[in-house]
């Protein structure tokens, strides 16, 4: 139901955002459509008040006096041009802040790790503890909060699968570490998105969620 | 005298060679400033072909037009074409063109260095417009980002093409720069106080600051990064102690500012050409140059912004996302000035206004997605992919392209002195405002559905299909807008039907002067009493002509015009130019030669260039002496004033302190690279640190202090008339002690490639070599110039130049010395 109204409504594809299917792409979704419609009110305002310019009635010829710049001067740039974006900003940062905090790799006892590690055109993940590997397909259990540790063997990449969370670079020499979570099992897309040469557009790996019992298989033994 | 009269001798004394030839020696700003802006707008449209073929690349699905090694490199140009190639060097040209105009005066401070900047943006423009002829274009993306552009992952001469020629261009962006600041503050007709400067000055003021403080972590990173390239030294490589941040950093450090360089000047169009469309004046002209400098500032503490998912720890990323936010504080004042202004007046919707309108549209959109991507979670989603190309362009095309072709269109009949003859321009307007929204809207919308940016191909299967057809069609929209302007543009030219002097009823003095302008703008210069002089007295232009102004007797075939005092406006002293010269285009071409020889590793020329260069410089500066003191001279008004050679504060002096802060940025960055390279980069300590010495130190301590002695003394001996030739040798062979020192330490720096700490090292003592030898270089001058007589009390200024750069040297002299030596006497 909710995949047929974002499909006709533009937003689906396997690589949407808007899509989301875990609490992190969720969150940030939610945001999006926040800022989309704060945005939207703000443009239309701004400009009602270009178009009002050009439609006030021009009775009397407009006054220069010093009495009334100093009004406009309060009304256009302290009260519209500071006051206001001050307002609809801290606004902003407070709501973007808590976001920021939820999308954090916390210590939960749930949590399970998984190294991965880019070179051009392939992702390997390593599962510590599972003593497996996996080429360009990352195995996770869904509904349970994974920390990808993300680094590369050449260049920058970027550890992407848009309908589960943002993405996080992999930089040479450095491990970055970030949450992703699936709501529910199946197969989602990442890419790599840090422009890396030729063969980058084609750069893409999946993720596949599995089920509790999907999950317990793979740890175990389960052949990929 | 009458009118023409002196028409004709100005004329004779500031009018370039006629014909080519003329261009390859004139001096001129007007003229400078037209081939500035005419070369711009070739490469504008070279970047906008690139554009059109990244379109027809993207409007399908499984394309087969370009293979990935050749969109790669149409990108990577279309993005470095517009940023270096075109929206610097127009505004360059414009401010150029414009200022001495707005200003009330006849050139700028070095008409030589204008010219000179021209012709090193030509020649390192056209070295990337032949690698891309050639096939072998940078196609790393216009951030370059290593490894991937490292000596490893890109071992081809494409990269080289960027590192070098941009770094050549941006000699020119640094000169006018320079030149820029010391006009505005020093080069303004008498009586024009600072908060009477016509707004654009004031944007342009701010815009050449923050390219003197903006570019130098730029050129650093260029020449680390080829440094890297071309010898090896490891400064982006994690396994060797380097750290390819280090490279994000820096081009970060460039790279936001680089928006707000752009966007400033189109703001000052804005605001000089809005109030007139109106009919009115700008309101708020103080909190206007409040905020310019407020987002001057700003834009440079939000350069993480552009590094959100690299794994910063999240209290920067805090700080960083909410002063990202704050600029639009300083913007949001800006556009409802602009606004204000528009209910103060009654606007009329000629073409300049449709683009301001457009730009409004646009900007203000551009300016709320900014916002959002400034929010850290939603970057991390939408962060490279098609989402913010569509804002960077609602940005940069918004807050650019539509303000300068408002500004085209006002300022055309200025240029030419003729009146539109076709009313094309409107048609044009109003496919390119279509054409633009079709195109970016739907960019915005692809990349929310995963579309990264830098894709040459995609499926069917990713459901964009449709999205990026609508994009390509409207882009071609666009194109056809942009053709027809270019059409109207030489209609208008050609078509001889001339135009009323002053078409738009406006205040400021471009528009006080005949049309097209004279060589020498303005028969005599005016005295300033308000922020529009035209507007107070309309007959001004009349009164100028007859000379009722400064400087009204032309003199000896000489081109003078007036310094004034920085906040007052009050006349100081009398500056006299250069004339046309072949000089400048011969220096550029020696250092396109230096540049040329280090991309094509021919190193045996490199020595060559660079004598070539310095006997060059020599004889630029020689040539600004006099052998005879110049008696102060009455420049009307009845007012008598010295010549600018015997101030303390001389043109040179000016130009040098603000190239100086440029340096001095460029210094500071690397020693910002040394500190986050020691701190954050993985593979530190390095195996073993420089072992200190305690002669070196010594020696290179007490050459530093007798090198400045020496300057002051002979600026004190000169200054009581004597010939200072004791000190200066003593100056000069103090600065070979520390050549000396500097030599020594770089021998004994351990293997450079083998760890990013000896090899920035290395650069540290490079740095303070080159600076002691261009010091001694200075100190060489200085003893030719006494012993050849070009120095008295009243001749000083070369003194007080060299004085500065000694001083210089000293400081960073003693920052090196005490960051290769220090750490190893303090563990
Ligand atoms: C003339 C109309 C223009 C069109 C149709 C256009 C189109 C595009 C497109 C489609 C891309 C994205 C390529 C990709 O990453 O997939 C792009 C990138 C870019 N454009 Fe434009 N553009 C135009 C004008 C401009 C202007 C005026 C500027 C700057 C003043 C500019 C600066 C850039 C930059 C910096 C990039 C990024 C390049 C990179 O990723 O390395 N563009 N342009
Ligand atoms: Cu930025």
């Amino acid at each position: 139901m909710m995949a047929t109204l974002l499909a006709l409504s533009g937003c689906g594809g396997p690589l949407s955002m808007l899509d989301p299917a875990g609490p992190a792409a969720r969150d940030i979704a939610t945001l999006w459509w926040v800022m989309l419609v704060g945005a939207l009110l703000i443009f239309v305002f701004v400009l009602a008040l270009v178009v009002a310019a050009f439609r006030r009635p021009r009775t009397a010829a407009p006054t220069h006096s010093p009495r009334d710049e100093a009004a406009r001067e309060r009304l256009f740039v302290v009260t519209l041009g500071i006051a206001f974006p001050v307002v609809v900003l801290l606004a902003l940062l407070a709501y973007g802040l808590v976001i920021g905090e939820r999308l954090l790799p916390r210590d939960e006892p749930s949590v399970v790790r998984v190294d991965a590690q880019a070179r051009r055109s392939t992702w390997d993940f390593t599962y510590p503890g599972l003593g497996r590997t996996s080429r360009n397909v990352l195995h996770i259990p869904a509904g349970r909060p994974v920390d990808v540790a993300i680094t590369t063997a050449d260049v920058i990449h970027s550890f992407w699968v848009p309908r589960l969370a943002g993405k996080l670079d992999a930089i040479p020499g450095h491990i970055n570490v970030l949450r992703i979570e699936a709501d529910r099992p199946g197969t989602y897309s990442g890419l790599s998105a840090e422009f890396s040469g030729p063969g980058y557009s084609h750069f893409k790996f999946e993720v596949v969620a599995h089920d509790p019992a999907g999950w317990a298989d793979f740890s175990e033994d389960g052949t990929e | 005298m009458r009118a023409l009269e002196r028409h004709r001798k100005l004329t004779a004394i500031w009018s370039s060679e006629p014909g080519f030839r003329g261009w390859f020696s004139t001096v001129n700003h007007t003229d400078v400033g037209k081939l500035f802006l005419v070369t711009a707008f070739v490469f504008f449209l070279i970047g906008g072909i690139l554009a059109m073929l990244i379109r027809a690349q993207l409007a399908t699905p499984h394309s087969a037009f370009a293979g990935p090694e050749i969109y790669n490199q149409i990108f990577t140009m279309h993005g470095t074409i517009m940023m270096f190639l075109f929206a610097i060097p127009t505004f360059e040209g414009l401010a150029i063109y414009l200022l001495p105009k707005l200003l009330g005066t006849r050139d700028l401070a070095y008409p030589r260095l204008t010219s000179y900047g021209y012709w090193c943006y030509l020649f390192g423009g056209s070295m990337l417009l032949v690698s891309m002829v050639l096939g072998i274009a940078p196609n790393g993306g216009w951030f370059m980002y290593p490894p991937l552009t490292g000596p490893i992952y890109s071992p081809g001469i494409n990269t080289d093409f960027w590192l070098i020629g941009i770094t050549f261009v941006e000699i020119s962006a640094m000169a006018a720069a320079v030149e820029l600041c010391v006009s505005i503050l020093k080069y303004r007709a008498p009586g024009m106080s600072l908060d009477k400067m016509p707004i654009f000055a004031w944007y342009a003021l701010v815009t050449a600051l923050m390219i003197l403080t903006g570019f130098p972590p730029l050129i650093l990173g260029s020449i680390l990064l080829e440094l890297e390239r071309a010898f090896g030294l490891p400064f982006f490589q994690a396994d060797l102690g380097g750290d390819s941040l280090l490279w994000q950093h820096l081009f970060w450090l460039f790279g936001h500012p680089e928006v707000y360089i752009i966007f400033l000047p189109a703001a000052g169009v804005i605001s000089t050409v809005l109030p007139v469309m109106c009919r009115t004046t700008l309101l708020g002209y103080g909190w206007v140059v409040a905020a310019a400098v407020a987002l001057a500032f700003l834009s440079f503490a939000l350069w993480v912004h552009h590094m959100f998912t690299t794994g910063i720890p999240h209290m920067s990323l805090a700080l960083f996302s909410a002063a990202s936010t704050l600029v639009a504080v300083p913007t949001g004042v800006q556009i409802f000035a602009w606004i204000g202004t528009l209910w103060k007046g009654r606007p009329e919707l000629h073409l300049p206004m449709l683009h301001i309108l457009g730009f409004f549209v646009t900007f203000v959109i551009g300016g709320l997605t900014g916002v959002m991507v400034a929010v850290v979670p939603f970057d991390w989603q939408v962060h490279d992919t098609a989402f913010v190309t569509a804002h960077l362009h609602y940005v940069l095309f918004g807050g650019f392209v539509f303000p300068i072709l408002a500004g085209i269109y006002y300022w055309l009949p200025q240029v030419t002195g003729r009146k539109r003859f076709f009313r094309l321009g409107e048609i044009a307007f109003a496919l390119i405002f279509i054409g633009f929204h079709l195109t970016f809207l739907a960019m915005h919308w692809v990349g929310l559905l995963g579309q990264r940016r830098r894709i040459d191909t995609y499926l069917p299967e990713d459901g964009w299909t449709t999205v990026n057809l609508v994009s390509s069609v409207g882009s071609f929209i666009m194109a056809m807008g942009i053709a027809i302007v270019i059409l109207d543009v030489v209609v208008h030219v050609l078509t001889a039907t001339r135009g009323p002097r002053n078409p738009w009823g406006a205040g400021t003095l471009e528009w006080a002067m005949i049309i097209p302008p004279p060589a020498y703008n303005f028969a005599s210069l005016p005295h300033v009493a308000s922020r529009d002089p035209l507007a107070d007295d309309p007959d001004l232009p009349l009164r100028l002509a007859r000379g009722e102004g400064y400087l009204g007797e032309p003199r000896e075939g000489r081109r003078e015009t007036l310094m004034v005092d920085v906040s007052s406006g009050a006349p100081e002293a009398l500056v006299v130019y250069p004339a046309n010269t072949r000089l400048p285009v011969a220096m550029a071409a020696m250092t396109g030669l230096f540049f040329l020889s280090l991309l094509l590793k021919f190193y045996w020329a490199v020595p060559i260039a660079l004598a070539g260069v310095a006997a060059l410089a020599w004889r630029w500066v020689w040539q600004l002496g006099r052998s005879v003191d110049e008696a102060p001279a009455p420049v009307g008004h009845g007012i008598t004033l010295p010549s600018a050679l015997g101030a303390d504060r001389s043109p040179g002096w000016w130009g040098t302190s603000f190239l100086l802060v440029a340096n001095g940025t460029f210094f500071g960055s690397l020693l910002f690279g040394f500190a986050f390279l020691w701190t954050v980069a993985p593979g530190w300590p390095p195996p073993a640190l420089f072992e200190a010495s305690l002669g070196e130190i010594a020696v290179g301590v007490a050459a530093l202090a007798v090198t400045v002695a020496a300057v002051e003394s002979a600026v004190r001996t000169n200054r009581a008339g004597g010939r200072p030739l004791a000190a200066l040798l003593a100056g000069l062979i103090a600065v070979f002690c520390v050549v000396a020192v500097c030599a020594v330490m770089m021998a004994r720096i351990p293997a450079p490639t083998e760890h990013a700490y000896y090899a920035t090292l290395l650069v540290l003592t490079g740095y303070a070599l080159f600076h002691a030898l261009l010091t001694g270089l200075m100190f060489a001058f200085l003893i030719a110039r006494v012993r050849a007589g070009f120095t008295s009390p009243s001749r000083r200024a070369e003194f007080t130049i060299v004085s500065l750069w000694t001083k210089y040297l000293v400081l960073t002299g003693a920052l090196v010395l005490a960051a290769c030596q220090l750490p190893d006497l303090f563990t």
